[in-house]
């Protein structure tokens, strides 16, 4: 029987690390992430894990410790927030190179400056090409589930890399919401004993790890990751299924809400979703043929899914909660779009950049989005491609 | 001599012949590489005058005294780089240095 | 059990020939003491931060390490291991551990000195059971011999080079021993490759056997940064002690003692006159400089042997 709760995202995040028991967590505090380790290590007070807890000095040295520890073959978890990824930015890329499936929440948060310690995805946006699969969650809930489906895929023979579980801070991390939560043995059962492959503690087969590439070698071993991450399209939805029937609970690469017959549609992360689901509500109750897609897995870019599932569409929004300041609209409008030239040819794409720094969307904003794609999908005209959202101009 | 080796990676290698992460798991293959041909100079033992009192063993940067049973034999010339380490700390002179052919 | 290098033979070489650092480089033979203090029977997890050890004994498809080693980046050797030694104590608990592992973090002076401190101080403050060890050849050589916050005063540098109007790096060098010990660790040491290495290697014996986090400053001479012949290393080293610009102590348990005290102390000169890269100070118009050095050395010194109960 599930057992019914009510919890905040960063209580749920350390319940279900609780469950999961890792042998090893390192952190550092930073908002709006910091219960999580706060938490957790009153688990480990309180003798509730085995879990080795390292209270590093920073957020370089968190994932410099979490590479050590899963290289010496521990499960190994930490979180962080904003300044705290960027400061990890170096240890990111060598955590996947080195092929450690490290499992990491990442409070989402804007990066500074100015200092600002709201949500938006400008954090874990900055690290999208460091080799981590990445998962976002609109809610609590899909926190939770992300979390522990995490820990199968990064482990999974066949991927071998760490996974980030994105949730917003404050609007997830800290708000109280009902939530289903696993029995514990049912989480250990799922996750399994960790048998890493290599290990620097295996006295039998010392290893290096970590050596100087030449040109004739770097290139091979990057190839070998990218197909470790191509492996991680199959795993992720291998993994879903066995969640699903475990909880009753589905995932995908993305979640379709009332994609069928819709016309307009806007592609989105996070916990705005939930907002943008109903104004759908409430543009459905005025005939009009509206729908959403909430991205789930953002690496590996679910490309041919995700421009198929919008080839339908006379025209689509892509909301950026992140700036790439490259002019031609947000990372996650450029990587969509992409993928709509193969798949999605005649619908026509325009980018909003919204909520940076915390700033609030509120439906009535999003609904005006949903009037800019009608008037596109009516003309066929795209007056502006690039777009801002809830900024005063 | 070289070992047998569990991987046998070549430049001409595809990446599925490599591990993930680039991991080496032959513990001490760099054996393999022969650093010999850097030498300029060349450490000559002269067993006759050599006391075995092992000072030069300690000291080589390249691990290239062997020693057996508690007595050193002649350079590995494999590896030895020349560096005339040896040559200076040799109470007894007994290691000439002369330039390589 | 008494110094012996005949006994020592018989224990296996843990780093291997073949590997690409310089001709007549220090740092190789520090290692390879250090790693011979570890009994035989016990395995070893080796962490070395990034520069000349790093690069050029784990050049793939090849490592000269016979334990298990783990290169990940330049500032956070001391972390990294203190991971594993997390690991290890978790997996202990669970009985997922065989037989003894010992941790052990090189760095050069650049990745401990510097970019690399916040690491060693939160890991030795953490209390990992780990050593650290710097091999201190004194300025950043992997990148062509940069000045660190370990480069003596005036040396001549590619980032403190003696020019007309400043005569080299124009600051002392820190003294990291010291700061070390403030750490008051189990155990701290100062040594170098020095006549028959025996204060090396007994000082790693005790840093490895001591439990909790030990760290060791090993001076290693890099013949190409500070321009001497390559066989003159050991000679070199006996100069930095005899002059006491690099003096071995050790710190266990907070209580200095002082492991060698010149019979005749050098003048520092004597010292610096072999590297090319102090050449620049013996001309008539730096003759000062050169008694400024000395004044620093003699300060530090007699410091030493009043914290030494020496004075
Ligand atoms: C973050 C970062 N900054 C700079 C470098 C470039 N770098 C690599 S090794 C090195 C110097 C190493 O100096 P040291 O630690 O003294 O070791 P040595 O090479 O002298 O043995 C530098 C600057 C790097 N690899 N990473
Ligand atoms: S010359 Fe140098 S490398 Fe060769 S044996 Fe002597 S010390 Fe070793
Ligand atoms: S130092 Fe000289 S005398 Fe001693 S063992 Fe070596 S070669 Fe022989
Ligand atoms: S540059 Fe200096 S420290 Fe680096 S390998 Fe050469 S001799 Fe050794
Ligand atoms: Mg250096």
């Amino acid at each position: 029987m599930a057992i019914k709760d009510k919890l905040s995202g960063n209580e749920a995040i350390a319940v279900a690390m609780r469950q999961i028991d890792p042998d090893v967590v390192a952190a550092f505090p930073i908002t709006p992430s910091t219960e999580v380790p706060q938490y957790f290590s009153q688990f480990v007070a309180n003798g509730q894990v085995h879990t080795e807890f390292v209270a590093v000095e920073s957020e370089h040295s968190a994932m410099s410790a979490c590479i050590g520890a899963e290289a010496a073959g521990a499960r190994t978890m930490t979180a962080t927030s904003s300044q705290g990824l960027a400061l990890m930015w170096e240890m990111l890329y060598i955590a996947a190179s080195l092929r450690l499936p490290i499992v990491m929440s990442v409070i989402n948060r804007a990066l500074s400056g100015p200092i600002n310690i709201h949500n938006d995805h400008s954090d874990s946006m900055g690290a999208r090409d460091s080799g981590w699969i990445q998962l976002y969650c609109e809610n609590n809930q899909e926190a939770y589930d992300n979390l522990i489906q995490a820990i199968r895929i990064a482990e999974h023979k066949d991927v071998q890399l760490p996974v980030m579980v994105c949730y917003d801070g404050f609007i997830t991390s800290h708000a109280v919401e009902n939530i289903e939560l696993i029995e514990d043995e049912k989480v250990k059962e799922f996750i399994g004993e960790y048998k890493p492959q290599y290990s620097l503690l295996d006295r039998d087969n010392p290893i290096s790890m970590g050596p100087l590439d030449m040109p004739a070698f770097y290139f091979e071993h990057k190839r070998a990751q990218a197909e470790a991450m191509k492996n991680a399209k199959r795993v992720i939805l291998e993994v879903a299924q066995e969640f699903e029937k475990l909880t009753g609970r589905k995932y995908g690469y993305f979640e379709e809400y009332k994609m069928e017959d819709a016309e307009v549609g806007i592609v989105i992360m996070n916990s705005t979703a939930g907002t943008a689901k109903f104004v759908v509500n409430e543009l459905r109750k005025q005939g009009i043929k509206a729908g959403l897609i909430k991205l789930r897995v953002f690496r590996p870019f679910p490309f041919e899914e995700l421009g198929k599932a919008l080839s339908h569409l006379k025209a689509v929004a892509i909301m950026d909660k992140a700036e790439s300041f490259s002019t031609a609209g947000g990372p996650l409008f450029t990587e969509v779009r992409s993928a709509m030239f193969d798949y999605a040819k005649d619908t026509k794409a325009v980018s909003y950049i919204y909520g940076l720094g915390g700033r609030d969307v509120r439906p009535d904003e999003i609904m005006g989005v949903y009037k800019d794609l009608l008037e596109i999908a009516r003309t066929g005209q795209v007056k502006s491609t690039f777009n801002y959202l809830g900024v005063r101009e | 001599m070289t070992k047998e080796r569990k991987m046998n990676i070549r430049e001409d290698a595809s990446w599925k012949e490599m591990l993930q992460g680039g991991h080496i798991i032959d513990a001490g293959n760099a054996e393999d590489f022969k650093t010999g041909d850097w030498r300029s100079m060349r450490p000559v033992w002269l067993p006759d005058k050599c006391k075995q009192c092992l000072l030069c063993w300690p000291v080589c940067p390249d691990m290239a005294i062997p020693v057996e049973n508690g007595k050193r034999k002649d350079f590995d010339f494999d590896h030895c780089k020349g560096c005339g380490i040896c040559v200076e700390v040799c109470p007894f002179k007994a290691i000439d240095f002369v330039e390589e052919e | 059990m008494a110094y012996n290098l005949k006994t020592l033979t018989e224990k296996e070489e843990r780093i291997t020939g073949g590997h690409r650092m310089c001709a007549g480089c220090g740092a190789p033979i520090v290692v390879r003491t250090v790693l011979r203090a570890l009994k035989p029977e016990d395995h070893a997890v080796i962490g070395v931060a990034t520069g000349c050890l790093e690069v050029s004994t784990c050049l793939y498809p090849y490592t000269a390490w016979k334990d298990s080693f783990i290169h990940s980046a330049f500032e956070n050797a001391a972390a990294t291991v203190s991971g594993a030694e997390a690991a290890y104590r978790a997996l202990a608990k669970v009985g997922k551990v065989k037989g003894t592992t010992k941790f052990i973090a090189f760095g050069g002076d650049g990745g401990t000195y510097d970019i690399g401190f916040q690491a060693l101080s939160g890991a030795m403050e953490r209390g990992h059971d780990m050593v650290y060890v710097c091999y201190d050849n004194e300025a950043y050589m992997n990148t062509g011999i940069q000045r660190s916050s370990s480069t003596p005063k005036y040396a001549d540098t590619t980032t403190s080079p003696a020019g007309s109007e400043i005569p080299g790096k124009v600051q002392f060098k820190k003294d990291l021993t010291m700061i070390m010990a403030a750490h008051n660790i189990p155990y701290v040491a100062q040594t170098a490759p020095f006549r028959n290495l025996k204060d090396l290697y007994e000082k790693a014996e005790k840093a490895l056997y001591t439990p909790g986090p030990a760290f060791l400053n090993v001076l290693a001479p890099c013949p190409r940064g500070w321009r001497y012949n390559t066989p003159q290393l050991m000679e070199i080293v006996r100069l930095a002690i005899e002059t006491c610009v690099w003096p071995l102590y050790e710190v266990i348990e907070g209580k200095f003692i002082l492991n060698y005290k010149p019979k005749n102390k050098l003048p520092v000169v004597e010292y610096l006159k072999p590297q090319g890269r102090f050449r620049h100070l013996f001309t008539k118009e730096n003759e000062g400089l050169l008694d400024e050095i000395q004044k620093e050395v003699d300060r530090r010194w007699n410091r030493l042997l009043e914290l030494c109960g020496e004075a």
